[in-house]
């Protein structure tokens, strides 16, 4: 502890002071056309306090602390262990990826309305991330503007069902292909600028889109957003209580049961977990082949990857399509989901969200994307009174990520083999 | 006359948006120009200089005190003081941990710091937008008084003459002072400054406390002119101000002097010709055209990819 020290923790708390007191302290509150000020409660103003205390004892006692942090023994590491045969590694894998699918087929017929609602978009938000995976995790082009393939994709749908009556199942394919062809055009021309500029184009990108939707009110309905889509059917088969077009019979006459709300919302849980399956396997393909490995070695190393022959911008065009056309799918979904949609849903937090998704469960890693999605959107349910904090704790563990864990909580694993040491 | 005096009319407003967006895209360039990473956070940072203005001047009228210039002044180093420790500490605690990493990662880091604070903001002050009190009323008209009137207002010319004395001491301090000229060695290359003897963190920790006080002399400025603030307030002006920078050529000063002036100027022909819903799409617009045709901007040097 030197003087240096002290001077420095002293300096680290009276800046902690400073950022914290005139934002948190004092509050402005209007009182009816003019502004006021009224100071906090005491509680906050204790917490800066300790808020600042902490930061200074921490400065003061860095060394001593940070030599402590570097004692603890680390955990063994697992290499030495003989790792699990290939062959058996597969197996199993496949074997619990096969009991969760089932699992997850039979739980909305046991759960409340809410909680299949509440799955449905946990879906949507794993078809979205696996798709921003590819883009963001495997191929490395920052997107900041994934939002508007969501949105590309959502209002294909709505429009089409305005406009044409086209149905559920047309309208899939259809948004997928329309936000691919986005995510094409798009991309060709903005894929040759280097990392941080794509972010930044992108973003604007996103940002246009959603202006667009929100003032061509002629077509897009502006911010009154496009009410009246509607929802999947079965073979044909409706689940509302009554047909609502001609030609088509009810689910619940067909098959002579009691009509239930839960069966629609079932529906559409089902429809979206066969989604995300086909987009979790098709993305799982698409990583071992030819075009998978390209995108990787380009992410990794450009110049090494174009000396070897492959060409930049199919590479990243593919991935950046292949994510649109995910997105799509997603905002299909959605649309279908909600009966309607309005450029509310399509702002930048949304493209952040996605972006948290997978940069928490690890860039490229798909078990991971998959369970941080999850963690994700069910958290702030469980715990809503916290709701409010939710953004606030995403920006800050976005920022510890990058700090401590930039790999994410589960790192992307490839297959490799390990040279063992002649003992 | 009259359509030339409406042309005036817009030109000054776009000269007044532009020279503020010109304050704020400083920080960016100068941060980029050193450790080449773009500080989504410094929007955010504008804008909490924009509440802190707002917050001291609330204070100083709840004490009774109503002399402009004191006020002004008072609210200036109040909200510059709270924004520069806002950006040193963001700089200390979410980018150089980061600094040196694959360039994804400082920027992911930086949209994380920006959420942050945006939420932060909206936590500790609500959502919903505070009036900001117009201090400074009043304007010159020229025109016939059927016609259309050209108006000057004194609000715009103090955003002229404080961008201007800013700039002035800006260029100055950045020409002359030791710290100045560290910077610009810096830039240059940071490796070879280091080697020099130069303290390359503290001259970084400089330009983000430099380019935060210059945010939030736009954000009084900016908060003055609109009358009002929100935690959003800086997401969209820290964007337009990228744009700016880039315009200019990034890492370029007058470049981004250049840049910002451009695009307000663009901005308001577009609000007063076509319809001001579409402002924003011409200036993320003129970015993507710019990078796609021009990546250096105006005045920017060309970066060589070295292997």
């Amino acid at each position: 502890m030197t003087a240096r020290n002290f001077k420095h923790a002293l300096f680290c708390a009276v800046i902690t002071m400073v950022v914290a007191y005139p934002i948190l302290g004092l509050n402005l509150v209007a009182r009816g056309t003019r502004v006021g000020l009224e100071g906090a409660d005491t509680s906050t103003l204790v917490a800066i306090f300790v808020a600042a205390m902490v930061v200074f004892s921490f400065q003061l006692y860095r060394d001593t602390i940070m030599a402590a942090l570097g004692k603890i023994p680390k955990l063994p590491p697992l290499a030495g262990r003989e790792p699990m045969p290939q062959a058996k590694r597969v197996k199993m894998e496949s074997w619990v990826l096969t009991g969760i699918i089932v699992l997850a087929l039979f739980w909305p017929f046991f759960v409340s309305r809410g909680s299949v609602d509440l799955a449905t978009l946990v879906l949507i938000y794993i078809m979205l991330a696996l798709g921003l995976n590819v883009v963001v995790g495997l191929a490395g082009l920052l997107d900041l503007g994934y939002v508007a393939f969501y949105a590309v994709g959502a209002y294909t749908f709505a429009l089409l069902s305005q406009y044409m009556g086209i149905s559920f199942w047309m309208a899939l394919p259809l948004g997928a292909l329309f936000a691919a062809l986005f995510g094409l055009v798009l991309g060709f021309p903005v894929l040759r600028l280097r990392g941080d500029y794509l972010a930044i184009v992108t973003l604007g990108f996103g940002e246009i889109i959603r202006i667009l939707l929100n003032n061509w009110t002629a077509v897009t309905g502006g911010p009154n957003g496009i009410g009246g889509i509607p929802e999947p059917t079965l073979f044909g088969m409706e689940f509302g209580r009554r047909v609502k077009e001609e030609g088509n019979t009810s689910f619940h006459e067909t098959f002579g049961i009691a009509y239930s709300g839960e069966h629609k919302v079932i529906f559409l849980y089902l429809i979206a977990l066969v989604l995300a399956v086909i987009t979790a396997l098709v993305i799982r393909r698409l990583m071992r082949m030819p075009v998978g490995r390209a995108w990787e070695a380009l992410r990794e190393d450009e110049i090494a990857a174009r000396s070897l022959g492959l060409s930049r911008t199919a590479v990243k065009l593919s991935a950046f399509t292949i994510g649109a056309f995910f997105a799509g799918f997603a905002g299909t979904v959605f649309a279908s989901k909600q009966g309607f949609i309005s450029p509310e849903s399509f702002v930048f937090l949304e493209s952040a969200i996605i972006l948290a998704i997978v940069v928490l469960g690890g860039m490229g890693s798909q078990l991971g994307v998959v369970l941080a999605a999850i963690a994700v959107t069910i958290l702030p349910e469980l715990a809503r009174e916290f709701s409010d904090y939710r953004m606030l704790v995403f920006g800050a563990a976005m920022v510890l990520m990058m700090v401590w864990r930039p790999q994410g909580l589960m790192p992307m694993r490839r297959t490799h083999i390990e040279l063992k040491r002649q003992e | 006359m009259q359509d030339l005096l409406y042309f005036s009319q817009q030109l000054i407003n776009g000269l007044t948006i532009g020279s503020t967006y010109a304050l704020i895209a400083i920080g960016y360039t100068m941060v980029y120009g050193i450790i080449g990473m773009i500080n989504f956070a410094h929007g955010e940072i504008y804008m909490i200089g924009a509440y802190t203005a707002l917050i001291a001047i609330t204070g100083l009228a709840t004490l009774g005190i109503a002399w402009l210039p004191l006020v002004l002044i008072v609210a200036l180093i109040c909200a510059m003081i709270v924004s520069s420790s806002m950006g040193w500490a963001v700089e200390r605690v979410a980018y150089r941990p980061v600094r040196g990493r694959h360039r994804l990662i400082p920027l992911i880091s930086a949209i994380g710091m920006s959420i942050f604070l945006q939420n932060y903001v909206h936590l500790a002050q609500g959502s919903r937008n505070v009036g900001f009190p117009a201090l400074i009323d009043g304007s010159f008209r020229f025109g016939s008084s059927e016609g259309f009137q050209l108006s000057l207002s004194y609000m715009q010319i103090t955003i002229f003459i404080t961008t201007l004395v800013c700039m002035t001491a800006l260029s100055l301090f950045i020409s002359r002072s030791r710290i100045g000229r560290a910077c610009r060695a810096v830039s240059q290359d940071l490796g070879m400054a280091n080697l020099l003897g130069i303290d390359t963190n503290r001259i970084i920790s400089a330009t983000f406390v430099i380019g935060a006080a210059l945010a939030a002399v736009a954000g009084l400025l900016l908060g003055m002119y609109y009358g009002s603030v929100d935690p959003l307030f800086g997401f969209i002006a820290g964007l337009k101000a990228f744009t700016a920078a880039v315009l200019g050529g990034i890492g370029s000063i007058p470049g981004a002097m250049l840049g910002g002036l451009i695009l307000g100027v663009a901005e308001s022909m577009t609000s007063g010709y076509l319809s001001g819903e579409y402002k924003d799409v011409v200036a993320f617009g003129l970015l993507i055209l710019i990078l796609l045709f021009k990546p250096t901007g105006l005045l920017g040097k060309p970066e060589v990819e070295k292997i």
